[in-house]
This record gives structure tokens, sequence and C-alpha cells, in this order.
């Protein structure tokens, strides 16, 4: 054991008087000498050694026992690539997340129809803000970064992530929402550099992409905290998520976070263009409850497919977050929903952002069912499919299908083995 | 009284400087001037956002007839099926009665639409899967005739131009959910408990 050891000294020894040149020689060896004592018993190195990659030194990459990797979304549903042979969605494996960022490498995919992903070079691109403005403006990605930046934490929700009892995990039933810190320029900051006319209502976001997809979004929210976003955790756009530059547009469904963002069009009343005509719905509350995501947590440990060991202590942890703005409160039930216990945050509660919570938790072993609701700063709170039913006065039954966005309570069955399964099936 | 006083001493340096040359103009220029105009071409060129009433449509026209043979020369037929049916992508022939109302029917864009020019819109921007934004005026016109006549939208005689197209009457009328006023830092639905 202390030949490996000490080959390294001889390494090391080498490589000071190579560096050094013969005038150090005498006394790097005298200084290693003086460091020689004993080993410190278990210090040896016990792990083989990973030899660096030129692709692990210049961009890193995760250790080959983390496997944790998005999947195709719906379970069952349209393959991806599909038929045409194009990428569609693929979700997040929320089961495996800690903290409340994403790794852009695992953050969800959405595609407004199957697509191949564009190939923007972000020295040709440009945005171009137009309609109801004094000026329109024309701007290279390089000139973008010269205004005035924001850095904020935001979640994204596709309006397809909906639970039902047929799903096995909460990649299925959850992943199709991920969280990351975005950089870019708030749209406010660019329209008033545009003079905003009097009578703008609405902007059209257009993406640059083989579709043109685009979304109408109120020109009030443009002005509030929408964000033309170049960066996302510390590096450019990832391509699936819209490289060179997206709209962030908080809270709001994931479809009008428009990628490849090419144009601004302000314009005097609501177009349905592309995008919009998958929101089309026979009432104006089905079509309110499709724009603004609404209150909405999950547990993600212990969860679907997973296993608890043995009864004793858990920390049973969740995300929670909201399109009305920052959480306030975490509930989680223990006993199936018959007492709710306050929840405690991982990190300060953001405005439309990912917030992990924590609740201590000591299982004796008892079949039982864990569950979480959330409740955020306009007073919005997380209902049970029951309530929400109630609500619009029709029949509950199993497979009741939520209208609008899905934001209901999700509960996980532990069976006495340990077994976590889905509490809907 | 005080305050007026104080108004008067504020407003005046006010004025003062709003009458130098040069001032007037820069309250209404742009903060940062970075980034240049782009030209009302380009704009024209890039605005493929068609509104309700079609002020963006280029000119153009299309029939119904000229629009099936579009349908059978640009390979619709490949993904969509002959005459919308029958094909891997969505289809677009209603295959319920003509008396079945259009909620009742499935999610096809001539017939669910609440207006003509979003299917103008759809056809032009999104296809022919893999070569959009390829079609011409005329093509777009005409194979938005043929869709809608097949669905039982338009007669077959119909011919669409940028006058004619805003003008359909869709079958959806007023049956749809109209987006609410958007309020900042408030419910999603005003009533809604949850």
């Amino acid at each position: 054991m202390d030949s490996k050891r000490n080959s390294r000294r001889e390494l090391l020894k080498a490589g000071a008087a190579l560096a050094g040149g013969i005038t150090l020689g005498t006394g790097s060896k005298a200084q290693a000498e003086g460091h020689d004592h004993p080993m410190t018993p278990g210090s040896e190195n016990a792990s083989p050694m990973i030899h660096g990659s030129k692709e692990q030194i210049e961009y890193g990459q995760r250790s080959k026992y983390v496997t944790s990797v998005r999947v195709q979304h719906p379970i069952g549903g349209r393959p991806s690539p599909d038929v045409f042979g194009k990428v569609f969605h693929v979700a997040t494996p929320l089961q495996d997340s800690v903290g409340v960022i994403t790794p852009s490498s695992l953050h969800y995919i959405a595609t407004t129809r199957g697509s191949f992903l564009p190939d923007i070079d972000p020295r040709q691109h440009t945005l171009t803000i137009h309609g109801l403005v004094d000026r329109p403006l024309t701007l290279t990605m390089d000139e973008l970064k010269r205004f005035p930046s924001v850095t904020r934490l935001h979640f994204i929700e596709c309006a397809g992530n909906r639970h039902n009892g047929k799903q096995k995990n909460v990649q299925d039933t959850h992943g199709m929402t991920s969280c990351s810190e975005w950089t870019g320029v708030l749209l406010s900051t660019l329209l008033k550099e545009c003079g905003l006319k009097g009578s703008a209502k609405w902007f059209v976001a257009e993406g640059a992409e083989e579709v043109k997809g685009a979304s109408s979004i109120p020109i009030e929210k443009g002005m509030d905290d929408c964000i033309i976003a170049y960066g996302m955790n510390g590096e450019p756009l990832r391509p699936q998520q819209g490289f060179p530059v997206r709209i962030m547009v908080p809270g709001f469904e994931g479809i009008y976070h428009t990628k490849f963002l090419r144009r601004i069009k302000v314009v005097d009343r609501f177009y349905m263009n592309y995008n919009e005509f998958g929101h089309l719905r026979p009432e104006d509350k089905e079509l309110a409850l499709g724009e603004q995501i609404g209150p909405k947590s999950v547990i993600t440990y212990p969860s679907g497919t997973q296993q608890l060991p043995g009864p004793g202590f858990y920390e049973i942890s969740g995300l929670a977050w909201s399109g009305g703005g920052a959480v306030k409160t975490v509930e989680v039930s223990t006993d199936g929903g018959k007492k709710w216990n306050r929840a405690e945050f991982k990190n300060t509660p953001q405005r439309m952002a990912h917030v992990r919570f924590a609740y201590p938790w000591k299982w004796d072993g008892t079949e039982t069912a864990i569950m979480s609701r959330c409740t955020d700063e306009v007073g919005q709170r997380q209902a049970l499919r029951e309530e929400i039913a109630n609500w619009w006065k029709v029949p509950f039954e199993r497979d009741y299908r939520v209208p609008g966005l899905d934001n209901s309570v999700m509960p996980w069955k532990i069976a006495r083995d340990g077994s976590v399964t889905n509490g809907l099936a | 009284m005080g305050s007026l006083n104080l108004l008067r001493i504020v407003t005046i340096p006010l004025l003062l400087l709003g009458s130098l040359p040069g001032s007037t103009a820069f309250a209404q220029s742009p903060t940062y001037g970075v980034g240049r105009t782009p030209t009302a071409e380009e704009i024209r060129r890039m605005d493929i956002s068609i509104g309700p009433t079609g002020e963006e449509l280029p000119p153009g026209r299309g029939s119904v007839k000229e629009g099936a043979q579009v349908y059978v020369q640009k390979g619709c037929v490949g993904c969509h099926g002959a005459a919308g049916v029958g094909g891997l992508a969505p289809i677009l022939q209603s295959k319920r009665g003509a008396d079945v109302p259009v909620w009742k029917k499935e999610r096809i864009l001539p017939l669910r639409a609440p207006n003509a020019t979003i299917v103008w819109d759809f056809i032009n921007r999104g296809m022919p899967l893999g070569l959009e934004g390829t079609l011409t005026p005329d093509e777009v016109y005409s194979l938005t005739a043929y869709l809608l006549f097949i669905n039982n939208v338009i007669p077959e005689d119909q011919v669409l131009d940028k006058q004619s197209l805003p003008k359909v009457r869709m079958p959806i009328g007023d049956e749809f959910g109209k987006p609410h006023q958007f309020k900042l830092n408030a419910p999603r639905l005003e009533g809604y408990p949850y």
C-alpha cells in the first residue's frame, strides 16, 4: 500500500526538479523527505482514478453513477422521435431532483409540433419589435446584451403536465415542469425604448423555427415581468430551450414562453396565431384556467416506484410553485389528507419559481398516503380533485379531468413493505 | 398655499429646461439608443401574424378547385390522407354529420377556428411539414378554400382573397371562450376558490 504513495512522491519530486531546474534540485528533495510520515490508516485511495479527458476538463460531465435522464411524455403517448422522426415532449426526472434548479441538461422539452431544433447562428439572429410602438426596433444578440439585464429564478410548466392513476412515478405525473435561473432584458425595458402606443393591448411573440410558433400575451404582462432571456443557469440558453433567445412569461403556461424569439408584434386585439388554436375552449372560465398556472406542489421523495427500506425517519421533500406569485405556505399530510402539517422551506420562495419544501416524518410502518398542498401570495390554494369537481358541480369520478391546467393534489400510497405507488391508481 | 408655492418653484426651472434646444427631443427619444430601425419592407416581409380582420394578408386569390389540386401537388395527402382523412397527421375533415354541433365534432382547424384568417395563418406558417414557408399566397388562399369547403363552411364556387377571407362566417359563431381581462397579482380566475 505504500508503493502508490511513494511513487506519487517520486513523481512530485521529478516534477519539481523539472520545473525548478538544477538549482532547486537539492532543496525540493529535502522538503519532500521532511513530509515523510506514516500514512493515516484508511487514507489510501481505494477507488480507481478517472482518467481526465478533454471533455471533462473543458466542459465537465456528471459521474457515471448518476444516470437520471429525461423520458418521453406522456408514457404511451406520442413517441419521441415520432413517426416523422421528430422530437416531441420529454419530462424532467423530478424523483432525483434536489434543490430547485433543474440542470439545463434535464430541463423538460416540449415543441409546438414535433420538430427538429433550428440551428441558429446567434451572429445572424435578430429580434424585431414592431406594431403599436413609436419606433420599431431591430436588435442583434450583441445589442440585446447591452441593455440593463435581470437574473431571476422561474419555473416553466407545460399544459400537458397532468397526473392520473395510470402513471408510475413523479417524472410521469409532474415532470413537465422545470426551474432555472434566467438572465435577460425585461421586455418592459425594450417596449419603453420603442415607445408603446396607448392602443396597445396584446403582443404576439413569434419564434424563428420552422413553424414560427406564436402566442398572444396581454400587454400588462409584457410591461410587468416578461424577460427576453439569453441566459440560463449561468450560460447561454440551450438550443432545446430556444437558443439564442426566448421570452419568459413567468407563471404562464409553457407554450407562451416562445423559443428562438425573432419578433414581438404589439397589437390592439387578441391574435389567434398557431399556438393559440390549442387554447380554444367553449367557455371563458376554462380558457382563463389555461393561461396562468395555479398553485401546485408535489412530493418528490418518497414518490412513486421508490422504496422505503423500513420504518423510521424520513425527510419528506418536494417542490411547490404557482403562476400567481411566490408560494406562501406548503402543508403535508402523512395520513391520507386527514391532518395537514406546515412544511418548511429549504430556500426563500420567489415569484413564479419552484420552492423546495420538506417535512420531517417518522414512518411507523403502517400503510398510509402522503400528499402536499400549497397556497400562494395572492391567496390561491391547491385543491383536491374532489373539491374542484364540486366547484364545477360535476360528479367526481376516478378519471375526473381537471379543467384548465391540472394543479390538483397528488397522493402517494405507501404500503407496509415500504413500496411507494401512485395514490390515484 | 405652501405647496402651491413649492410647485411654482419647481416648475419654473423645469419649464426653462424644457425650452432649451434639443431637450424636448430628448424627452421623446429612446433611453439607450441601441439597435436600429427596421425598414417598412423588412417588417412587411416578416409580419406573418394575420389578425381577425386580415389587414396583414398579402394580395392573391384561390378557389376550392385549385385548392384540391394544390392539396395533392404539395403532398398534403401523404400525412393528412385523401380529402383530409385517413392519414397519420391530424384529420382535416369531420367524420360527423352536418347536424352535429361544432364542439361535439373533432378538433379540426378549418371547422373550429373562430376566424378563417386563422386557417390561412396556420397553413402559411406551418405547412407543409419540412417545407414550411414555401407556399405562395395563392396556394395558401386555395388550400384554405378547399379545407373550408370540405367542412361545409363555404360553397364550392367561392374564391378567397384578402377581402373575402376575413368575411367567411365560421360555424363556431360566437360559441367560444374569450380571453379575460388579465390582472397582475390576481388569481387566475375571479371567484375561483382554488
